[in-house]
């Protein structure tokens, strides 16, 4: 009896017809790898530049605004202007340059890109402030980069609130004692991210990036590749089924892309000390589904296209899209209610999500599943749409 | 076990690519399609081995229906499309290996068909396709057509590009696979290549204009040919083309092909008027037609 059952299973397994069709795919597979790993000018931009990027843009794309390029025209000359300049000068945000004669001096300086932020001090400032408890200060801020004007814009007021607050507390000491100001601190704590490292919130964005691109463009390219060197024409006229032979072109890429993933996270690990707070298993099922997304897109690319160039631009295209609107740089809670909902369609966006929120969070299955769920509609709408645009017969 | 092809039409948009195509190549037959680049050749056999659908007419390629049983005749037929298609950076065992397992066979099963080809490449079957020249590319693009071993043979302009040894070669490697029982429908731009088939069909602009063995189509041909040669081979072609008497001059090597429009015809006239052109050594010799010539006259 026992015997027979398993006579039975292996029979299931391993009958001639299943068994000839895994061996199909295993050996496309086995040609795709060869073909990869003998292509002297793909290998490094498959494992190389990625970590690269890694680790550059990791460092570099950081909101934090520093050295800020300051000046000031102190038309006062008082022991309160300088007060305020020492402030300035003391803070690390800003390098205080230089200070200027006159508005006009200042003004050509900041056309020429010298400063980017000139204070002006007027001539009564320390009266006013004295006698009528409140002065004007005339700041000018460079706002080309406006987000970077906006966030100087806070550091500039800070830092004047501070040395009015100590101002205040002088000037107050010579009259009425009782109507001294409460002042309400704020200690702010942050969570999962305490020391509001740009790194650790950057890290795993940035992975998601690489993972994203590297596998959709070389799946893009690679069965457009096979229409240009003129081999597709010869497999379509074989009896290859269209499932085998796409199963086995996406295999490699997929497992390449899964190997992307290991590698940032080793990296992520050793050199940027981000956490993996969640469950790694979790984040790696996650990352499989999704890498599935993306390489139907990249088979319904290269479907319609003829051309290598054709499909890069394409892919080139979505990608630029799909990152600006991930959330990876700017807050998707900043953009216009329109993007938002667009964004709903965008499976980088809940990539990014989950990825933060697993290694920085340690969100569990439940937490992640709207995203899983999201994202494994996408998986199978997408290689839906890409087996059924692709065709043996013209 | 042969093809045949009944009022075969197909355009692209404005280009009418075929138009009411009908031939049939018989079981065990070494078919020849013969036309100049953009006569069509391509597109037939794109409809053929079921890559392209046509618009209208019925086909069948080993007794099985070009439409209804396409997936059928992807395992009987073996195409060796026109341009070098196998994978380059792949060696020549791997590349056939990679086709024998498509095809869900392996070399060693087929491995008596392709022999007389594959010892011919064999001690190079560790380089990469890529590296091959273009003989040892075509022979290797052959053995792939041949690895599953298919009862239709579809070559598509398989010499073009070849030198003139690896075309005899070629040639005599059809023959010997015709005698193994396969079935070859060959396309050709080179006429000299057409008496090697059985029968030939002459194609042009997406019409067929004859249909027979090359010795019918040779003997049929309703001219009597001059060999016409002189000094000046310019001057030579100019000179008859003005005559106000010819039928069809074509430069054919080193002579000229002559033909005239009257029945009575006497060559010391035509010599009398080319001395008169200032040409020296002429020579005026009766010829026998060869295909192109035939070609030619039909195309006219």
């Amino acid at each position: 009896m026992r015997k027979d059952y398993y006579k039975n299973l292996y029979s299931l397994f391993y009958s001639p017809y299943s068994f000839k069709i895994m061996r199909t795919i295993l050996f496309i597979i086995q040609k795709e790898f060869k073909q990869i790993f003998r292509n002297k000018g793909m290998l490094p931009i498959i494992f190389v530049l990625p970590l690269l990027q890694l680790v550059i843009l990791s460092n570099a794309a950081t909101f934090e605004v520093k050295n800020i390029k300051f000046s000031y025209i102190d038309s006062n000359h008082s022991m309160s202007s300088r007060a305020l300049i020492e402030k300035f000068q003391a803070s690390t945000y800003f390098n205080v340059l230089t200070d200027f004669p006159s508005e006009v001096l200042a003004s050509s300086a900041m056309l020429k890109g010298e400063v980017d932020v000139v204070l002006n001090i007027p001539a009564h400032f320390e009266r006013d402030l004295q006698k009528e408890k409140k002065a004007k200060l005339g700041i000018t801020i460079n706002a080309i980069d406006g987000a970077a004007a906006g966030v100087t814009n806070v550091y500039i007021s800070q830092i004047i609130q501070s040395y009015n607050k100590n101002i205040q507390t002088d000037l107050m000491q010579f009259s009425d004692m009782q109507i001294r100001p409460v002042n309400i601190e704020t200690i702010p704590l942050f969570w999962y991210n305490e020391t509001l490292n740009y790194k650790t919130f950057m890290v795993p964005g940035i992975l998601v990036l690489l993972v994203t691109m590297i596998t959709l463009f070389l799946s893009g390219m690679n069965i457009v590749r096979e229409k240009e060197i003129g081999t597709l024409e010869q497999i379509n006229v074989t009896p290859i089924k269209k499932s085998q032979f796409i199963i086995g072109k996406l295999f490699p890429f997929w497992a390449i892309g899964m190997g992307l993933l290991t590698i940032g996270l080793i990296l992520a690990r050793l050199i940027f000390d981000v956490p993996m707070v969640g469950s790694v298993i979790l984040m790696y099922s996650y990352t499989s589904i999704f890498i599935l997304v993306i390489l139907g897109m990249g088979l319904f690319i290269s479907n319609f296209t003829d051309t290598q160039q054709q499909a890069m631009f394409i892919a080139w295209f979505f990608v630029v899209i799909f990152i600006l609107m991930s959330g990876l740089f700017t807050p998707i809670e900043s953009m216009p209610k329109w993007a938002q909902n667009i964004t709903e369609f965008n499976p980088i966006k809940y990539f990014v999500e989950v990825m933060r929120m697993v290694m920085l969070k340690g969100s569990g299955f439940m937490d992640i599943l709207p995203q899983l769920i999201k994202t494994l509609i996408y998986a199978i709408i997408m290689n839906g749409l890409a087996v059924w645009s692709y065709k043996k017969t013209t | 076990m042969g093809i045949t092809v009944s009022n075969i039409s197909k355009s692209y948009k404005d280009v009418k690519a075929l138009q009411n195509i009908s031939f049939d190549v018989k079981p065990n037959e070494l078919f020849g399609l013969i036309g100049p680049d953009g006569a069509g050749k391509t597109t037939l056999f794109r409809i053929l081995t079921t890559l392209l659908i046509a618009n209208e007419g019925q086909a069948t390629v080993a007794d099985l229906d070009v439409l209804k049983d396409f997936k059928e005749i992807r395992k009987h037929v073996g195409y060796m499309p026109g341009r070098f298609s196998l994978y380059q950076d792949l060696t020549i065992e791997e590349n056939l290996t990679f086709f024998a397992t498509i095809f869900g066979t392996t070399i060693e099963e087929n491995y008596e068909l392709i022999k007389d080809i594959y010892v011919q490449i064999e001690p190079f079957k560790d380089r990469r396709a890529g590296k091959l020249s273009g003989g040892m590319k075509q022979k290797l693009a052959l053995c792939c057509a041949l690895i599953h071993k298919p009862k239709v043979l579809f070559l598509d302009e398989p010499t073009t590009g070849v030198d003139p040894v690896s075309r005899k070669e070629f040639w005599e490697m059809l023959k010997r696979l015709q005698q193994k029982g396969i079935t070859i429908l060959v396309s050709t731009p080179y006429m000299d290549e057409a008496a090697l088939c059985d029968r030939i069909a002459l194609i042009q602009d997406g019409k067929i204009l004859q249909i027979d063995t090359p010795e019918a189509i040779v003997n049929q041909y309703p001219k009597t040919i001059y060999n016409v040669s002189a000094n000046n081979m310019y001057l030579l072609i100019n000179s008859l083309k003005a005559y106000p008497h010819q039928h069809s001059v074509y430069p054919f090597g080193e002579f000229v092909h002559y033909t005239d429009t009257r029945e009575g015809f006497n060559p010391e006239e035509l010599e009398q008027y080319l001395e008169v052109q200032n040409l020296l050594n002429i020579r005026i010799e009766k010829t026998e037609a060869t295909i192109e010539d035939s070609f030619m006259e039909l195309a006219k």
